[in-house]
């Protein structure tokens, strides 16, 4: 081994020695600054577009916290953002509490609403998007059943009720009733519109390919009218959402529409401000689910 | 001997709101096997409806239509349509849009490799080879053209019936259409009927050139065989005083004596 030529080896011997600092090759003279490098400049702009995001929404809960802050201080009924915040967490730290069908946790109560929804609301799709396909296929039906739809449809979902009552004779159907006759509309009418709007071209190239009629539908008629399905289904969930807090008021029971009338015969207004907030962030998350579910259908 | 396509006295009278319209009257035209023939006229001619009375998207009111001694009833695989706005599902990615149709016409007979690979020679034939698993939002209408072409090539039609497939695209991407379409129908001795309204185009690529009257009632005007050799060189072309004088032909009978009425006037 001499010390002019060494080997691979020689080389390696020498660099692994313990008093070797390692420099990389081509170490630059100058440290680059963090926010020069590639990771640094994402981070930053990651950074800014966050902040440009995040400032708005921000702004104005701050400012609807404020103005509720205000209101609360003016007057004795209503209690404010920091009371709120306090009887909430009591309330949330045990959600799942059972004593007895008039006393029970938040938890339940939710579960209970989301349940009639699910119930109401699946029916309502079970029968309104078969439906919607065939008013949208068949003119004469649709012209047979949109007088009917027209009359039914703007009519206000608790006028239902009484109806309910009378035919289920229980409490519990006739909110569910509720729920599905006034969520059902949304559902017929975006499918059959759908249906209606199909382009021509696609049937074309259904009758050039002399598709079967199964094809047809796999192929062509339901994935052309999926976009417009979910639009109806998720205006609908809101619908159902909405209307199922009155209903529960009317019917009672184990809900968080009840929870809220409940809460107003013990003069606990906390209460009732949580639940408009549970109320409105549960629709939102029902809506912003079904809006991902959407996307991930549509092709445009 | 009868002719491939026979098209004799067909007639076309729709119904409207306005009462009875007689787009086509008296239409008759004989095409041979192999033969690329272009129905040129101006808007409103009927020439549309010439091509969907031959994909049998529409039934004739009057005359016959036959394909191989048999009457066209309904449209059918045999009958391929490239439509003027491609008409793809937007659903369905490029492959499986031509899949489609293969399934279709060869599925009873075929394995799903031999389906499979149908597929992908005709793609590769337009050259999208690369653009196999694209949905058709995410590719250029150029290309969307392309697979729409390639669509119809994969089901081997008897005819291949093309509704201004070139119409909506920019000139540069129509001429590149234009020769790959010279190449593939030189290959595949494929009968075309091509509705067009762009001469050159008619001249470039027909063996006849199918001269509409204005409608309403319009009609076969004028048939002009194009007697140019094949292959065709559009640069060549250019200076060639037979394409030229074809040309002038096609042009002359456009705009002097099927000159709209309203801009006549």
């Amino acid at each position: 081994m001499s010390a002019a030529n060494p080997t691979h080896e020689d080389l390696d011997d020498i660099l692994s020695g313990p008093d070797i600092v390692k420099v990389p090759a081509a170490a630059p003279r100058r440290r680059t600054p963090y926010f020069e490098t590639e990771s640094g400049r994402r981070l930053a702009e990651g950074t800014v577009t966050l902040f440009r995001n995040a400032i708005p929404p921000v702004l104005g809960i701050a400012m609807f916290v404020a103005l509720w802050a205000l209101v609360a201080a003016s007057g004795k009924s209503i209690p404010g953002p920091a009371e709120t915040w306090a009887a909430a967490v009591e309330l949330f730290s045990d959600p799942f509490y059972d004593n007895g069908p008039n006393d029970q946790g938040i938890g339940w109560n939710i579960l209970h609403s989301l349940y009639r929804v699910g119930l109401g609301f699946g029916a309502a799709a079970a029968v309104g998007i078969p439906l919607g396909f065939m008013i949208g296929r068949f003119d004469f039906l649709s012209r047979m059943l949109s007088p009917i739809i027209s009359i039914l449809r703007p009519v206000s979902p608790l006028a239902w009720l009484p109806i309910g009552l009378l035919v289920l004779q229980k409490a519990e159907p006739a909110s569910i009733w509720v729920i599905f006759i006034s969520s059902i509309w949304p559902m017929v009418l975006n499918t059959a519109a759908g249906v209606q709007r199909i382009p021509q071209d696609y049937m074309n190239v259904a009758r050039v390919l002399n598709l079967s009629e199964l094809k047809v539908f796999t192929r062509i008629l339901f994935p052309a009218v999926l976009p417009y399905v979910l639009t109806g289904v998720r205006l609908s969930i809101g619908v159902a959402w909405l209307v199922i807090v009155a209903a529960e008021m009317l019917t009672g029971g184990v809900g968080i529409g009840f929870w809220v009338w409940d809460e107003w015969n013990n003069l606990n207004v906390a209460h009732i401000i949580i639940a408009i907030f549970i109320v409105g962030i549960v629709g939102l998350l029902l809506e912003q689910g079904l809006m991902l579910l959407a996307k991930r259908f549509s092709y445009e | 001997m009868q002719s491939y396509v026979q098209i004799e006295n067909a007639g076309m009278v729709f119904n409207t709101k306005k009462g009875k319209f007689t787009a086509l009257t008296g239409v008759n035209l004989a095409i041979e096997q192999g033969e690329f023939i272009a129905l040129i006229g101006h808007s409103g001619c009927g020439k549309s409806t010439l091509l969907n009375l031959v994909a049998g998207l529409l039934d004739a009111t009057d005359g016959v239509l036959l394909l191989a001694n048999k009457e066209i009833k309904g449209p059918g695989p045999e009958r391929a349509v490239v439509f003027q706005n491609h008409s793809l599902l937007p659903w369905l990615t490029a492959f499986d849009n031509v899949h489609l149709a293969v399934e279709k016409v060869f599925g009873g007979s075929e394995s799903k490799a031999q389906l499979k690979a149908r597929t992908a020679t005709a793609l590769e034939m337009v050259g999208l080879t690369h653009a196999a698993n694209k949905l058709p939002g995410e590719i250029s209408g150029g290309m969307k053209q392309r697979v729409g072409i390639a669509r119809a090539l994969a089901m081997e039609p008897k005819v291949l019936l093309m509704d201004e497939p070139f119409g909506a695209l920019d000139a540069l991407t129509r001429a590149h259409l234009q020769d790959e379409l010279m190449k593939i129908v030189a290959a595949t001795q494929s009968t075309v009927v091509m509705v067009t309204h762009d001469v050159d185009e008619a001249v470039l690529l027909a063996d006849r050139i199918v001269m509409m009257t204005n409608g309403p009632a319009a009609t076969i005007g004028e048939v002009l065989p194009v007697d140019l050799p094949r292959p065709r060189d559009r640069l060549a072309l250019a200076h060639d005083p037979h394409y030229h004088d074809l040309r002038s032909r096609v042009l002359e009978f456009l705009y002097s004596r099927q000159m709209r009425p309203k801009e006549a006037a």
